[in-house]
C-alpha cells in the first residue's frame, strides 16, 4: 500500500491484505536461516545418539573417532561436567536435563557424543567412529505403568518414583456429586497422542566465541532469543552483555524452536574451547527424536447434564507423559500450562480437572505446538465431550452447544476452572457456521445416506482459547515476567524502524507491525522497517509462541505508537503555534481544534523533530513494555464434512468451514494464511501423525517417511469467515490467531468420522484416524451386529 | 573428482568428494543458500532445483557428480530479464509463503510443471506440488500462485508497438 491509495475501510493502514514486506527475500533466494550463515574458520559439529532407550554407558572409547582426518574433538558429558554444563535446568526450571547422556541414556536417540570436526562430512565420519559400550535396561514406555515405579526412569532424583507432579483446580467433591446426581453422564477415556511441531527448516546453530573480547555470538533458530540470552547467562555465568543471540529468518517454529537443546549447548562449549565458530544443524531425525515433542495426554472426561441438556458439571482427569525430562515448555505457575480452559465455551456452574505427570524413557518436551500450553489438549477433550454428551442426550450436536454457550451478555466471564473470557458471542458465531454449510441440509443428506448404509459425517468444534501470556502478576518462565516490548525510530523523512520482543517465523511480522504502527501514526507502512531477533538491538521481550505475538507485543507496538504520537503533538502544537491542549489528530494528522484547514502531517512533524522541535525534546521515538491485564480469548466455529468409505476405512474431508473470532484483523490476508496452516497442521494430527514408540522404546516415527506430513494431494480445501468481537482490553482489540486453528480443528475432524461412524455403534478412536484403524474398527463392530 | 556444472548460466569447474549432494555443492560450495535441505530422506522437496531448463530434480538425492555436464537453474537465477519470474511473483500476490522455506523448492516444482501442462487441472496441480511439503500456507494459496503463473505464462505475448 502507498500513502496516495484510499483507504478501502476507512482505515490507514490497518485491516487491509497488504502484501508482504519480508516476501521479496524469500522468492528470490535471499532469506537468511541459520544453516546459510558461513563465518570463517568455522568448524561443524554433529551428534552421536544412543540406539537404546534405557541402558547404562559402561564404556565411550573416542580414540578411532579422534583419528579421523579433520576430527578436533570429541565432547562428552564428562567435559561438560568439567564446566559445569552435565546439566541443565529444564524452561520453568523445576527439572533438569541431561545435555549429554550422564551414566545412562534414558530414551532412544538420546545425546551421548558431540563431534567437532573441520567439515560437515569429516563430523559425521567421527560420530561413526565413536565406539559407545551399553548395558541394556528395562524400559517403560507407558505412562500408566511408569505409574507404578516398577522401574525407576530417573536414579539421579531424591524421590524415588516417576511421578513428576500433580496438578488440580477446581472443586472435585461438588463437581463429582453434580456429575453423579445428573439425569444423564458421560465418562469417556481420549487421547491426544503425542506429535511433533516439524517445522521444515530443523534446528541449529552457529556458536561464535570471540577469545579476544569475551563476546559469544549465537545463531540460532530461537522463538525465543532474549530468555535464551538470559538463560545462557544464568547457566554458564557469562556476563549478559557478553552474549548476543541473533535468531536470523526461522523455517517455521510452532513451538519447536522455544527449549534449549543439546546441540545449542555443546556447539557453545566447542566454540568456547577451541576460538573457532561451530555450527551444529539438526537432521530431520534428531528433530523428530530428540527435540520437544508436544501433547501426550489421557484424558478422562466427565460431563453431566439435565436430560434437557443443560449441563451440570465437568471433570477431567488426565495422565500426562512427559518422557525423561520434565522440560515442557510451560509458564512456572502453570505446569499443566492453560489446560483449565477445558470448560470450553460452555457455562458449566461446577468444574474440577487434576493431572498427573510421569518420567516415561522416551524423548522429553511437552511443547505448546501451535497452542497456548496445553490449550490444544483441553479444547480436543471438551470438544470431543460435547458430541459424545450430545450422543447420549439423542440430541443435536449443534443444539446442545448452543443450550450451553456462555452468552454474550456473560462477558466478562468467570469460568469456573479461573479464567476471566474477555469477550465472544458463540451463539451468533456459530449460527453463521451452520448457516453458511448449509447444516440442516447437510443433516438430512445424512439421513438418506444412513438409510443406504453410506457413512457420511458431521462435526462441530467450538472452541475458546486462551492466548497472550501473560499478564506479570501471575505469568513468568524462570522467573521472568512475560510481558513483551516495542521500541519505534522515527526518522527525519518520516520513515522509521520498528523493534519488538517477538520473532516471526512465518507470521508476517515485518508486515503486521508495520500496519500497527502506520496505522497509529499515519506513515506509510512501507517505510517502517520492523526488526526483531537480535538481542542486542532489540527490547527486551519472551518471543513468540502460545499466540502472543499479537496480544502482548502488537499491544506494545500500539502503545510505543501512541507515545510516539504523543511527542509529536507537542511538536505539531510548536509548529502550528497553537496551544497543545487544541491540538486533535483528526483523520491521521494532527489540526488545530475548530481550524480543519490548519493540518501538520506525521511526515512533517518528524521533520520539524529533527529540525525545528522548539521547546521540546529533539527527535522521534518511544518504547513501550506491554504488561498485559488480562490474557486473550479467540474462538471459533469450525464444522468438517467427511464422507468414510465403509469397505477400506478412507476418510475424505468433503468440505472444511472455519469461522474464526480473534478480534480486530490487522492484515485479513495473513490472518486467512494463518488458518489455512493451522487447519492443515490439524487435518495432520487428526489423521496422520503421531509419534509412537513400541513396547521395547523404538521411536517408529523417526523421519518423513514414517512421520507424515500432508501434501498438497490429500491437504483439504479450506473455506473460511470471520465474526468480529475485538477484545476489550487490548489496545487495538486484537486476540491472537495463528494457533486457533490447529487447536479447534482436531476435535472437528474426529466428530465428523465418529459422526459418520455413529450407525455402526462406533464411539470413539484416538488419533489419528488412519484408514487402518477406521477399517479396523467397522470391521469388529460389523463382526458384532 | 572433477565435475563441470553449469548453474544459473556460469560454468563451474570443481574438484568435490563422490558423497557430497548436489545440494550442499550449491549451497556450501557455490554459496547458494536458497537452495534448502529439510529431511534426510528425500520427503519435503525443499531442495529441487531445475534440472536442464525442464526437469525438477532433488538435489538432496544426485550427488554433485551426478551432476557433471548438466544445466541447472535455482532460485537465485530464476528472475527472467531482471525482473521476477511469474512463479515468484505469483508466490508473493497469493500469499503463497510464509516462513519462505519450502518456497525456493516449490518455485521449481512449480515452473518444471507449467513446462509440460501450461493450463492445469486444481487436480494437477495439487498432484504436481505434490513431492513439496509445506508446513505453513495449507497449500490453498499455493496452488492459487501456480493458477496465477499459469494464466501469465499462457497469455500470448503482447503485440509489439506499432510506430506511429
Amino acid at each position: 500500500m502507498s500513502t496516495t491509495e484510499a483507504p478501502s475501510n476507512g482505515r490507514h493502514a490497518m485491516g487491509k491484505s497488504m502484501k508482504r514486506k519480508e516476501d521479496a527475500r524469500f522468492i528470490s533466494g535471499r532469506g537468511r536461516y541459520v544453516d546459510d550463515i558461513v563465518l570463517p574458520n568455522m568448524l561443524y559439529m554433529a551428534i552421536v545418539h544412543s540406539a537404546y532407550p534405557h541402558a547404562k554407558i559402561t564404556k565411550i572409547d573416542k580414540a578411532a573417532a579422534l583419528a579421523t582426518p579433520g576430527v578436533l574433538a570429541v565432547i562428552t558429558a564428562e567435559d561438560l561436567a568439567g564446566v559445569g554444563l552435565a546439566w541443565i535446568p529444564t524452561f520453568h526450571g523445576y527439572d533438569k536435563q541431561m545435555v549429554l547422556a550422564v551414566g545412562k541414556v534414558l530414551y532412544q536417540y538420546q545425546e551421548v557424543a558431540a563431534v567437532v570436526a573441520t567439515s560437515r562430512a569429516a563430523a559425521a565420519d567421527g560420530v561413526e567412529l565413536v565406539e559407545v559400550e551399553y548395558e541394556q535396561l528395562q524400559p517403560v514406555v507407558d505412562p500408566f505403568v511408569a505409574k507404578t515405579d516398577a522401574t525407576l526412569v530417573r536414579e539421579d532424583r531424591e524421590n524415588k518414583t516417576n511421578h513428576i507432579y500433580h496438578w488440580e483446580v477446581g472443586k472435585r467433591d461438588e463437581a463429582t456429586a453434580a456429575i453423579q446426581g445428573s439425569d444423564v453422564k458421560i465418562n469417556e477415556r481420549v487421547y491426544f497422542q503425542r506429535c511433533h511441531p516439524a517445522p521444515l527448516e530443523p534446528c541449529g546453530i552457529v556458536a561464535d566465541m570471540n577469545p579476544e573480547t569475551g563476546c559469544l555470538t549465537l545463531y540460532m533458530t530461537s522463538q525465543a532469543p532474549h530468555a535464551h540470552r538470559t538463560v545462557v547467562s544464568l547457566v554458564t555465568g557469562i556476563p549478559e552483555d557478553k552474549i548476543h543471540v541473533i535468531s536470523p529468518d526461522l523455517g517455521g517454529g510452532f513451538g519447536n524452536k522455544v527449549p534449549v537443546y543439546a546441540g545449542y549447548v555443546c556447539a557453545a562449549v566447542a566454540s568456547i574451547v577451541t576460538g573457532h565458530p561451530v555450527k551444529w544443524i539438526e537432521t530431520r531425525t534428531e528433530n523428530l527424536t530428540t527435540t520437544g515433542f508436544a501433547r501426550d495426554y489421557h484424558m478422562d472426561v466427565e460431563i453431566g447434564a439435565t436430560k434437557e441438556g443443560q449441563v451440570t458439571g465437568l471433570k477431567v482427569t488426565t495422565v500426562a507423559d512427559h518422557g525423561a525430562f520434565d522440560a515442557a515448555a510451560d509458564p512456572t505457575k502453570y505446569p499443566a500450562g492453560m489446560f483449565g480452559i477445558c470448560t470450553g465455551s460452555y457455562d458449566f456452574p461446577i468444574a474440577f480437572t487434576e493431572l498427573d505427570a510421569y518420567f516415561t524413557n522416551k524423548a522429553p518436551g511437552g511443547v505448546a505446538y501451535r497452542c497456548s500450553f496445553r490449550v490444544t489438549e483441553a479444547s480436543y477433550a471438551i470438544e470431543r465431550g460435547m458430541d459424545m454428551l450430545a450422543l447420549a442426550l439423542g440430541q443435536d450436536p449443534a443444539d446442545v452447544r448452543m443450550k450451553n454457550f456462555v452468552k454474550k451478555e456473560q462477558f466478562p466471564y468467570a469460568s469456573p476452572l479461573g479464567f476471566v473470557y474477555d469477550s465472544g458471542d458463540y451463539h451468533t458465531t456459530l449460527q453463521k457456521a451452520l448457516d453458511k454449510i448449509g447444516y440442516k441440509e447437510l443433516r438430512a443428506e445424512q439421513a438418506e445416506k444412513r438409510a443406504r448404509g453410506e457413512l457420511m459425517g458431521i462435526g462441530l468444534s467450538t472452541f475458546t482459547e486462551v492466548v497472550g501470556a501473560g499478564p506479570s502478576k501471575h505469568f513468568d518462565i524462570m522467573g521472568i515476567k512475560m510481558f513483551d516490548s516495542a521500541e519505534i525510530r522515527i526518522h527525519p523523512t518520516g520513515a522509521g524502524i520498528v523493534r519488538a520482543g517477538t520473532k516471526s517465523q512465518g507470521q508476517g511480522h515485518e508486515t503486521t507491525w508495520a500496519q500497527i504502527v502506520a496505522e497509529e501514526l499515519g506513515l506509510d507502512p512501507q517505510n517502517l522497517l520492523v526488526e526483531e531477533g537480535d538481542t542486542d538491538t532489540a527490547p527486551y521481550g519472551l518471543g513468540t509462541y502460545a499466540s502472543r505475538s499479537t496480544p502482548v507485543a502488537g499491544a506494545a507496538l500500539a502503545m510505543a505508537a501512541r507515545r510516539v504520537r504523543e511527542k509529536a503533538r507537542n511538536i505539531a502544537a510548536h509548529v502550528m503555534e497553537a496551544p497543545l491542549d487544541d491540538v486533535e489528530w483528526v483523520d491521521y494528522k494532527f489540526q488545530v481544534k475548530g481550524v480543519p484547514e490548519k493540518t501538520v502531517t506525521m511526515k512533517e512533524i518528524a521533520f520539524a523533530a529533527y529540525t525545528n522541535p522548539g521547546p521540546n525534546e529533539p527527535g522521534l521515538e518511544a518504547t513501550y513494555y506491554y504488561d498485559p491485564p488480562n490474557l486473550t480469548f479467540p474462538y471459533g466455529a469450525y464444522i468438517a464434512v467427511v464422507d468414510v468409505d465403509k469397505e477400506t476405512g478412507e476418510t475424505n474431508v468433503r468440505r472444511f468451514l472455519a469461522i474464526d473470532d480473534c478480534g480486530t484483523v490487522i492484515n485479513p490476508m495473513i490472518v486467512e494464511g494463518q488458518i489455512h496452516g493451522g487447519l492443515t497442521e490439524g487435518f495432520a494430527i487428526a489423521f496422520m501423525q503421531e509419534i509412537a514408540y513400541d513396547a521395547e522404546g523404538n521411536n517408529l516415527q523417526p523421519n518423513f517417511t514414517e512421520y507424515l506430513v500432508p501434501t498438497s494431494l490429500e491437504s483439504p480445501h479450506w473455506e473460511t469467515d470471520s465474526t468480529c468481537n475485538p477484545s476489550p482490553h487490548h489496545p487495538i482489540g486484537a486476540k491472537g490467531v495463528g494457533e486457533s486453528p490447529n487447536v479447534g480443528s482436531p476435535a472437528a475432524f474426529v466428530n465428523a468420522v465418529m459422526d459418520a461412524l455413529q450407525p455402526l455403534g462406533i464411539k470413539s478412536i484416538d488419533m489419528p484416524l488412519t484408514r487402518d484403524k477406521v477399517w479396523r474398527a467397522i470391521q469388529e463392530a460389523t463382526a458384532k451386529t | 573428482m572433477n565435475v563441470s556444472i553449469t548453474v544459473n548460466g556460469t560454468k563451474y569447474e570443481r574438484d568435490v568428494e563422490p558423497r557430497v549432494l548436489l545440494a550442499y555443492f550449491l549451497r556450501e560450495t557455490l554459496g547458494l543458500t536458497g537452495t534448502h535441505v529439510g529431511c534426510d530422506t528425500s520427503s519435503c522437496g525443499v531442495c529441487v532445483v531445475l534440472m536442464d531448463g525442464t526437469t525438477a530434480v532433488k538435489s538432496c538425492t544426485m550427488f554433485a557428480v551426478m551432476a557433471d555436464g548438466h544445466e541447472f537453474t535455482t532460485i537465485e537465477g530464476m528472475k527472467v530479464g531482471g525482473k521476477l519470474h511469474p512463479i515468484q511473483q505469483a508466490f508473493t500476490d497469493q500469499h503463497g509463503l510464509q516462513c519462505g522455506y519450502c518456497t525456493p523448492g516449490m518455485m521449481a516444482t512449480a515452473i518444471a510443471f507449467l513446462k509440460t501442462n501450461p493450463d492445469p487441472s486444481e487436480a494437477e496441480i495439487r498432484d504436481a506440488l505434490s513431492g513439496n511439503l509445506c508446513r505453513c500456507t495449507g497449500y490453498n494459496n499455493i496452488v492459487k500462485a501456480v493458477q496465477q503463473a499459469a494464466a501469465e505464462l499462457s497469455a500470448p505475448a503482447p503485440e509489439p508497438v506499432a510506430a506511429s
